[in-house]
């Protein structure tokens, strides 16, 4: 186990929505589900490296805004070309307004 | 008794992605890709950007490479080219004489670029596969002078790639202004700009009379200097196999809203086919883009194994210059009047309404991917025929996701 890093305050991401948050030289992709959890994958698309944060929440899934991959933000699953590979997802936990990630590091 | 079987003509993003799909669909029998190139396939897009531009020598970006084919039992006959169809014995020759027999087949063989007819068009360069990609990079050296003839999108891309590569660029274009096909004026504006700001001559309503050893001669009696010069005119569906078959054409292998041709045991996908679009009035579209290739290859494949669903996907298309993106989806020249968008500083979207206000495309450009988000959303609405009022549509602050929710 690495350290709770803090992101952002709850409140800054919409719910079904995402926002990049970087951190030691890597960037996530932090997202908030229609049903109010938070949820962390790597910010980068598996398939050609491009930020997820631009691109669209819908329901669980987020769509990369290049070529439409798409992924299960809850568990990193790939869902069919052109995502073959699955996204690394990071734990998560609310506390005091705050949404904290663990990157692991 | 022979195994079931199905035959997919074509190694391009269509082709690999129907053989990926049959096993999807959990198609236990034969399925044999025929591919005329060397290579397994890749993907293009790079071809007229990224793989010209790296300091690193491009690599093919295989879409299916043999691993995959093999994991998936796929038949993979490379440098093969299918010769003709025996619609009776419903078998594909190949021009080594072999027969492939298939029981339903899949004609995905793309399009290829058009040909200059005036005095020295064997100079110019075409780009279709990997090895005109390589060839053009190798050509294109710091402080060359590079002509360009067509203001279209690989013609643009290719001017955006040469910049890059330090040399002098010149795009030639026809028409009065470029991306005169499907892409309003008020994008294209910006992306000419762009080309402008970067030190490309861009040259419209420009004629060529000759093309020289070192330079090409325009109609007005211009010169142009040119130790390079590529084509990039267009591309004409590759029918000939459908042609000689006797399948129906119209723009392309003429296929109906399943995506099967005139025989129903043979489908069509991709640049070389046409099919009614039901979002537009089943107006007859053929696209050459690369999402539709691999949407359209999902349905047919489906139909292929006796479904029937309708092939519905908005047109979309992207290109990237410079920094800038710039997305079409729908088909705006179907709109009547225009909403501006403005989702982030520097970027612009335009929603294009009909008669009816109905939203029938979205056109945008900005910088990096600040358009893709709203872009996409736009497109969902294209395809529920979506009348969202023009207030709404100008309102950056306006959650555009709000309209798809029950």
């Amino acid at each position: 186990m690495g350290q709770w890093i803090e992101v952002c305050a709850t409140g800054d991401i919409d719910e079904e929505d995402v926002m990049r948050f970087d951190h030691g030289g890597q960037t996530f992709a932090i997202y908030r589900s229609p049903d109010d959890r938070f949820y962390a994958t790597d910010g980068l698309c598996t398939h050609e490296k491009v930020h997820l944060a631009d691109g669209l929440v819908m329901d669980n899934i987020i769509e990369c805004p290049k070529h439409n991959g798409r992924f299960d933000y809850r568990n990193g699953a790939a869902k069919g070309a052109p995502a073959c590979v699955n996204l690394k997802t990071y734990p998560v936990k609310v506390e005091a307004g705050k949404v904290l990630i663990d990157t692991g590091a | 008794m022979t195994e079931a079987s199905m035959v997919i003509v074509g190694g391009g993003k269509a082709g690999a992605r129907a053989a990926v799909a049959f096993r999807e669909n959990a198609w236990k029998g034969r399925v044999t890709l025929i591919s005329d190139e060397a290579l397994a396939p890749y993907d293009r897009p790079p071809l007229s950007k990224a793989a010209i531009m790296d300091e690193a020598e491009p690599q093919p970006v295989y879409l299916l490479d043999e691993g995959m084919m093999a994991s998936l039992e796929v038949n993979f006959l490379r440098g093969s080219a299918a010769t003709g169809i025996d619609r009776d014995a419903k078998t594909v020759s190949l021009a080594d004489g072999t027969k492939i027999p298939y029981d339903r087949l899949l004609i995905a063989t793309g399009a290829e670029p058009r040909r200059l007819s005036q005095t020295g068009a064997e100079r110019a360069l075409l780009l279709r596969d990997l090895a005109d990609s390589a060839e053009i990079r190798r050509k294109f050296i710091d402080g060359k002078s590079v002509a360009i003839i067509g203001g279209g999108f690989i013609g643009l891309e290719l001017a955006a790639s040469a910049a890059k590569r330090g040399c002098r660029v010149t795009v030639i274009e026809a028409q009065p202004r470029v991306l005169m096909r499907g892409v309003p004026p008020e994008i294209a504006t910006r992306i000419a700009a762009r080309h402008a700001e970067a030190g490309v001559a861009i040259l419209t309503s420009a004629s060529i009379a000759q093309i020289g050893l070192d330079k090409i001669l325009l109609s007005d009696g211009r010169e142009i200097p040119a130790d390079i010069v590529i084509a990039g005119i267009g591309a004409a569906p590759r029918i000939k196999l459908a042609e000689q078959a006797g399948l129906a054409l119209d723009n392309g292998i003429a296929c109906n809203t399943y995506l099967q041709t005139s025989d129903p045991h043979i489908f069509a996908v991709g640049d070389c086919c046409s099919f009614p679009h039901p979002v537009f009035g089943n107006e007859r579209l053929r696209l050459e883009a690369w999402r539709n290739a691999s949407d359209q290859a999902i349905v047919a494949v489906e139909n292929m194994l006796g479904g029937q669903k309708p092939y519905e996907a908005v047109p979309w298309f992207w290109t990237d210059q410079y920094e800038l993106n710039l997305q079409i989806a729908g088909l705006p020249q179907r709109g009547v009047s225009i909403v501006e968008r403005v989702p982030k500083e520097n970027a612009l979207i335009l929603c294009h309404l009909d008669g009816d206000g109905r939203l029938v495309g979205a056109s945008g450009i900005g910088p990096g991917n600040s358009i893709a988000r709203d872009i996409r959303l736009l497109e969902m609405l294209i395809g529920k025929k979506a009348a969202p009022g023009p207030a709404l549509l100008a309102d950056p602050a306006f959650q555009l996701k709000s309209l798809l929710k029950p």
